[in-house]
């Protein structure tokens, strides 16, 4: 898994210079590539660590994005949530010191996962304006304000002042402001875009954006929030060498069995010393001892012995009401539609797939179809085509559901599609977090979701199309009346002012419209 | 058989206001009209013709497919109304553009094609029974005729044997036409005008003492009556010549059976004595002309196919055996051809041969 090996890379190259050494040589990796991905990073960051924060707590998130423009390349991100706060003594290594986070040891659906993302945006505005970070936070008690930077060369935060502040208000949350080099743009790929799609995928939280051009609120239309994910141990099938190598130095246990049988799920004393024996490695051993080769064997031993699926309750979909919500608020569309389909497993890892369809209003009738990706609720905007959702959308035949389609292209018609990727664990194609691995399992549940989301929206294209054929067809009698009136007016010498108004009271007495339908003329 | 002009006009007038009654009893409006169709054209055995059975459509107004079509019709009995009462003819080309005109509000034309109006008209004649010619509306004239007949056209004596090199042009309508004097012994139509013209500078006419006509491809309706109507008063057997081909054996069938789009009036056009003189599949191996032979493409076997199942070539022995040489050879021949044997060859060697032995086929 590439995000893992990344991580692996980075620690590793940590004893000899420090990770923010090498993202400052690798910034790209992150999503700093060029100024106008840049600024949208650097909004996404703090973004999705607003909705993880005020997920965890139980609180509807409420989140104000400022983007303002200082000089012509140059502009203040300021992203203030309502969550619960950061507590005073983590506030410097929450902010300015890299690999370090709540997130990293566990596994868990969760937004960020690597514990890199606020600190490189941190580490960008220090890189491309030299300013410290000014962060505000409380816990409901006093308020602390915290100008932070992040020492280079040894990975340490830097504080550059703090300040302590009376709550009267008892307010509680995060407010992170940061001046960095940028470009704003405003179509795809675009911080209005990934707000809209954010929205989208949480109408449960109200999004608040000042940027250059003025305000954009997305409000709330639900109150209820997606249940909050469980924790899981990882499962041996989706475990990677690296990081059973590090699990293995990190144990607290005493032996490989209890290893086993504690730090995994669904292996039990009798799957681990099967393991064992495959791996032909003493159960009694210390897991801190294993050497690489033996850890090699061991990470063998655990794919080829059967084991249950992992549980699924670690995983926390949107759900077919509000992937409707978000839709029908952000998109204008007159028909949505959404499924969520039951978890699956690849690789060891549960995940699960949800689509939404949204149809006709004000969608471009002749354009194709917009594809809104999801990965554990952040959009993706970048790397479309590469991605496993993309493939599977497109290889997926929409002519059936009553659209038009070519061959390897997304459909053509006055529609959205959303598709949910929701896991435990990601799999990222590349290090910008912007296209999913194409496992087999993970297209095959994507497929299967869209036909069923298809199959419901179909009944609705077929009546719409009715609708606007019988529509059509009147309006056609209606263009020959007028002709078919002079004709019989010559023929009869009826007056064709008569003839016309009874022809058009049949057209409106509507029992012209639905009758006679075949197509070649009946023979008796 | 003439119907008087005014029948026709107040069958015209019967269609408009049988539409209208529909409309005025709320009825979604609708016409009748008989069916153009293989599906529904039989071959009298007693009468040797093609005829038209009695299967009918109904057309309607209020029906997405058929009210463009049901239009068109009314518009061309009403149009065909105007021309009796003036007393005016036009052509189908005419007729076309008479037809064709915008619907206001759309861009959509009443009639795109001519192909449109010439149905509609062809429909027209079978709902109002009366023939094109009654309704005013005439045929392409193409075709030429010369020969030892004198005629009577509009006054005009005529005679078919001192017209230069042209010949008479055959018009659209030959029912007013007086044959006055026909010393001719039998008729010869040939496919090509380029055959016509050969047979009129050798005046094989005068040789043979014959009335040579063309028109180039398929008989039209006038030059079918003109051959139908020396055939029935003045009994002349009537010779066809054509490319050894599906089409030019079709040409044939027409002339002598009728055709399927205007087998309502077979009994009008049809000449079942009709002969066929050549080119028959004999004629490439009696006349050498097997190195002129055009392969055969894919189409032309289909049309062979149809033509040797159709009910009138079913049972002919003679004809089937033309088809199967004609399948086993997969070519054809053109009539051209015969000029490799020499300039005059088809005048003074090939017809004269054929005739004297009656080596034709019926």
């Amino acid at each position: 898994m590439v995000e893992e090996i990344i991580a692996e890379k980075m620690a590793k190259d940590m004893k000899e210079v420090s990770v923010a050494e090498f993202f400052e040589k690798n910034r790209h990796l992150l999503g700093y590539e060029n100024p106008a991905k840049a600024l949208l990073t650097v909004v996404k960051e703090a973004v999705d660590n607003s909705l993880d924060a005020c997920g965890e707590a139980g609180i509807l998130p409420e989140i104000k994005v400022v983007v303002k423009p200082t000089n012509a390349e140059r502009f203040k991100v300021i992203v203030e949530d309502n969550g619960p706060g950061v507590i005073e003594s983590k506030v410097p290594y929450a902010f300015g010191k890299f690999l370090y986070g709540s997130k990293f040891h566990r596994l868990r659906q969760s937004r960020g996962v690597q514990g890199l993302g606020i600190h490189g945006a941190v580490l960008y505005s220090q890189l491309t304006t030299g300013k410290p970070t000014k962060i505000t936070t409380s816990i409901g008690k006093d308020i602390h304000i915290f100008e932070l930077m992040i020492d280079v060369t040894k990975n340490e935060p830097l504080i550059v002042s703090h300040k302590t502040e009376k709550n009267p208000s008892k307010w509680h949350g995060v407010k992170i402001e940061m001046e960095v080099e940028g470009k704003y743009i405003e179509r795809a790929q675009s911080i209005p875009e990934y707000l809209k799609q954010t929205a989208i995928a949480n109408p449960y939280a109200k999004i608040i954006f000042e940027g250059p051009n003025g305000k954009i609120e997305f409000e709330r239309v639900i109150k209820e929030m997606p249940r909050q994910p469980k924790e899981i141990k990882p499962h041996p099938y989706g475990v990677e060498i690296g990081l059973l190598r590090r699990m293995l130095s990190t144990t607290k246990t005493r032996t490989l069995l209890q290893f086993l049988t504690s730090e995994f799920s669904r292996v039990g004393r009798g799957s681990a010393e099967q393991i064992c024996r495959l791996a032909k490695l003493e159960m009694n051993k210390r897991p801190q001892d294993l050497t690489p080769e033996e850890s090699e064997m061991l990470h063998k031993a655990m794919q080829l012995v059967k084991l249950k699926a992992p549980p699924t309750d670690c995983l926390s979909p949107l759900g077919e009401k509000l992937i409707v919500e978000g839709l029908k608020k952000e998109t204008g569309a007159e028909y949505v539609v959404a499924v969520t389909r039951a978890p699956s497993v690849y690789r060891g890892n549960p995940f699960q797939i949800e689509v939404g369809l949204a149809y006709g209003g004000n969608l471009p009738q002749d354009q194709p179809a917009q594809l809104l990706r999801f990965a554990n609720k952040v959009p993706l905007l970048y790397h479309q085509s590469d991605c496993a959702l993309t493939e599977a959308t497109v290889e997926t035949d929409f002519r059936r559901y009553g659209l038009s389609q070519s061959q390897g292209q997304l459909p053509i018609g006055p529609l959205v599609i959303l598709i949910h990727f929701a896991s435990v664990w990601v799999p990222f194609t590349s290090e910008g977090k912007q296209a999913i691995a194409k496992y087999p399992e993970i297209m095959k549940e994507v497929k299967l979701a869209l036909q069923d989301a298809g199959r419901k929206l179909a009944s609705y294209v077929r009546q719409l199309r009715k609708t606007k054929e019988a529509q059509l067809r009147k309006e056609l009698f209606e263009k020959y009346i007028p002709e078919l009136a002079e004709s019989l007016e010559k023929l009869t010498n009826e007056q064709k002012q008569k003839i016309i108004e009874a022809l058009e009271k049949m057209i409106k007495k509507g029992d012209v419209s639905g009758k006679e339908e075949s197509g070649s003329e009946e023979k008796s | 058989m003439e119907k008087k002009k005014a029948e026709v006009k107040k069958s015209l007038e019967q269609i408009g206001r049988k539409v209208l009654e529909d409309i005025k009893a709320g009825r979604n409006p609708s016409l009748d009209v008989p069916i153009r169709a293989l599906s529904n054209v039989k071959f009298d055995e007693k009468t040797k013709m093609l005829v038209l059975g009695e299967a009918t459509a109904k057309r309607y107004f209020f029906n997405i497919a058929h009210v463009r079509k049901f239009v068109q019709t009314v518009e061309a009995a009403a149009l065909s109304k105007e021309l009796i009462e003036v007393n005016k003819h036009l052509s189908l080309r005419e007729a076309f553009y008479r037809m064709k005109r915008t619907l206001p509000g759309s861009n959509i034309n009443l009639v795109d094609e001519q192909e449109e109006s010439n149905a509609a008209i062809e429909d027209l004649e079978l709902i109002a029974n009366a023939s094109r010619e009654q309704l005013h509306i005439n045929a392409n004239k193409m075709g030429s005729v010369a020969g030892k007949v004198v005629i009577e056209d509009k006054g005009d004596i005529v005679d078919w044997s001192k017209l230069g090199s042209g010949g008479w042009s055959i018009p659209s309508n030959v029912e007013d036409i007086i044959f006055k004097k026909v010393n001719a012994k039998f008729v010869i139509y040939m496919e090509k005008a380029a055959e016509w013209e050969r047979l009129h500078e050798d005046r094989v006419w005068d040789k043979l003492n014959c009335v040579i006509v063309s028109s180039q491809g398929q008989a039209t309706r006038g030059v079918r009556r003109l051959l139908q109507r020396l055939h029935l008063e003045h009994n002349l057997p009537i010779f066809v010549l054509t490319d050894f081909d599906p089409w030019g054996f079709y040409i044939y069938s027409v002339l002598k059976f009728g055709s399927i789009s205007l087998a309502h009036i077979s009994e009008r056009l049809a000449i079942p004595d009709a002969k066929f003189l050549g080119l028959t599949a004999d004629d490439i191996e009696n006349y050498d002309l097997k190195k002129h032979l055009i392969k055969f493409e894919e189409i032309d076997f289909k049309r062979l196919e149809q033509i040797k199942n159709y009910d009138w070539f079913k049972n002919n022995k003679d004809w089937q055996r033309q088809f199967k040489m004609m399948k086993e050879m997969k070519a054809k021949a053109e009539l051209a051809a015969l000029s490799s044997k020499g300039i005059t060859f088809i005048s003074d060697k090939y017809l004269p041969e054929k005739i004297k032995k009656k080596d034709f086929l019926d």
